[in-house]
């Protein structure tokens, strides 16, 4: 949102006789994208009896029952592994940021300690877990804007694309593991 | 007479007359003499279908529910059919078990030929036109059939596709133009502007794409779905359509368009061999570069 845009809503808010009453903090009203939406199948009254139907109506299966395709499954993990990305990140930033205060050890030294005393396959699984997920995510964005160029949507490249992602997913997290 | 035969019918209730005396409603006319039955020695004899001895029988799964039993749940009905009297194609197999097996099984099919798209529905867990999908002819692995994924099913196969074709409508799939075309005749494309609707005007709107995304399964209130936005690039892209703009900013939302997160299923099940991966990708690239 520009400037000028977030300036004319705090404006309006002030105006507003709720303006000030209301806690609505500006962060967050700006981070919200306004959907010019609006269902379609809720707008005309001929759908009440639509809607009546729907009530009685099953709900047909759907993920349990569609065939497990490259195309889906990657998708789904690509948000999966963006979570526990963001997750880890922002858990272990603000733990950084209240280390000092709260009196952890969250420095590199004493990191690096405490890992070092580990056993080796739970330093080999921690690392695992760490590794693979961001290479995918991070890998698999980059296959997201080839596509937002319109590059490589065939069905083949598709397919193709999708298994250069793993093969390098996996290289790269192993080299990140056990080389790095 | 409605009326009166009811009438009587509480007559006989009301007067306990014993069945054997009273009239059945059938037999208003008495049976002559010459209609006697006909013996057994002088008429063919029906016999039980015996399975033949190089039968290819292969198993179907299908997903019912009847909306006269609106309590029951849904369920996997299994039918057995040898495939060396079935036609090749799904649909065959689902019009054989209708005719000769299960007169209740409910599917929409109309042309056998895939342009028409009334036979939409999910196939061994992929969407595609019965029609145009062969059986497997492996008879050791069984087949399923459901409806299409995540639809209000009306009976058995058939979806409510009510929402998509709204959504259809919502784009205004036509041509929009406020200015006559120059030679007063006919609005002349060039081949090349003629060439960018290949690939999009084959779209015979069967849902397949929609109702084998993701996305769509989760916000098909909001979100318009791969055949929609595929039918909408195609009047956005047409050199002859006045009304661009427009088009594109009823898109320009969180929802309508952007709910595609490039998963491609729709795509891979087009029937049609069709991209709507592509042309949503083509929508956000002119919304995005303009």
């Amino acid at each position: 949102m520009s400037a000028p845009r977030a300036f004319n809503l705090a404006l309006r808010r002030l105006a507003s006789p709720a303006g000030l009453t209301k806690f609505s903090p500006a962060g967050r009203l700006m981070q919200q994208r306004f959907a010019a939406t609006t269902s379609i199948a809720e707008k005309d009254a001929v759908n009440s009896i639509l809607a009546k139907q729907r009530l009685n109506r099953p709900v047909s299966p759907h993920l349990t029952i569609y065939k497990p395709q490259m195309t889906w499954l990657m998708s789904g993990l690509t948000r999966i592994t963006g979570l526990i990305v963001a997750t880890g990140f922002y858990v272990f930033g603000l733990s950084y940021l209240a280390a000092p205060t709260l009196g952890w050890h969250l420095e590199t030294p004493s990191l690096v300690a405490a890992v070092a005393a580990w056993p080796v396959v739970v330093k080999v699984t921690a690392k695992l877990a760490i590794a693979v997920p961001f290479f995918y995510h991070s890998i698999n964005g980059v296959r997201h804007l080839v596509w937002d160029f319109g590059k490589g949507m065939t069905n083949q490249a598709v397919v193709r694309g999708g298994w250069v992602v793993i093969a390098l997913t996996a290289a790269s997290s192993l080299w990140a593991t056990f080389l790095a | 007479m409605a009326s009166t035969r009811a009438l009587a019918r509480l007559a006989t209730r009301r007067t306990a007359v014993p069945a054997v005396w009273t009239r059945s409603f059938a037999s208003v006319e008495p049976a002559s003499p010459s209609r006697s039955t006909i013996s057994e020695t002088k008429t063919s004899t029906v016999k039980e279908p015996a399975p033949q001895k190089d039968a290819k029988i292969k198993t179907f799964h299908v997903y019912r529910w009847n909306p006269d039993e609106p309590t029951s749940k849904p369920r996997m009905q299994s039918y057995t059919l040898d495939l060396n009297k079935t036609g090749p194609m799904m649909l065959d197999a689902l019009i054989r078990i209708k005719n000769e097996t299960d007169p209740t099984l409910t599917f929409r099919r109309s042309c056998r030929e895939g342009i028409c798209g009334s036979c939409a529905m999910n196939i061994d867990g992929v969407n595609t036109l019965a029609c145009l999908c062969r059986i497997p002819t492996d008879t050791t692995k069984e087949s399923r059939i459901y409806p299409l994924p995540h639809t209000y099913v009306v009976k058995d196969l058939v979806p409510d596709l009510t929402n998509f074709y709204k959504q259809y409508r919502s784009i205004k799939p036509y041509l929009q133009r406020d200015t006559p075309p120059p030679d007063g005749r006919e609005n002349r494309q060039s081949k090349a502007e003629r060439k960018k609707l290949d690939g999009l005007y084959e779209c015979i709107l069967c849902a397949c794409c929609s109702t084998s995304c993701p996305s769509y399964w989760w916000n098909q209130e909001e979100y318009l779905g791969p055949a929609v936005l595929l039918q909408s690039y195609r009047w956005i892209a047409d050199s002859r359509d006045e009304r661009t703009a427009e088009r594109k900013d009823a898109l320009n939302n969180s929802m309508s368009l952007y709910r595609c997160h490039t998963i491609m299923n729709c795509s891979r099940t087009c029937p049609k061999g069709l991209n709507p991966g592509l042309a949503i990708a083509e929508i956000k690239k002119s919304m995005a570069f303009t």
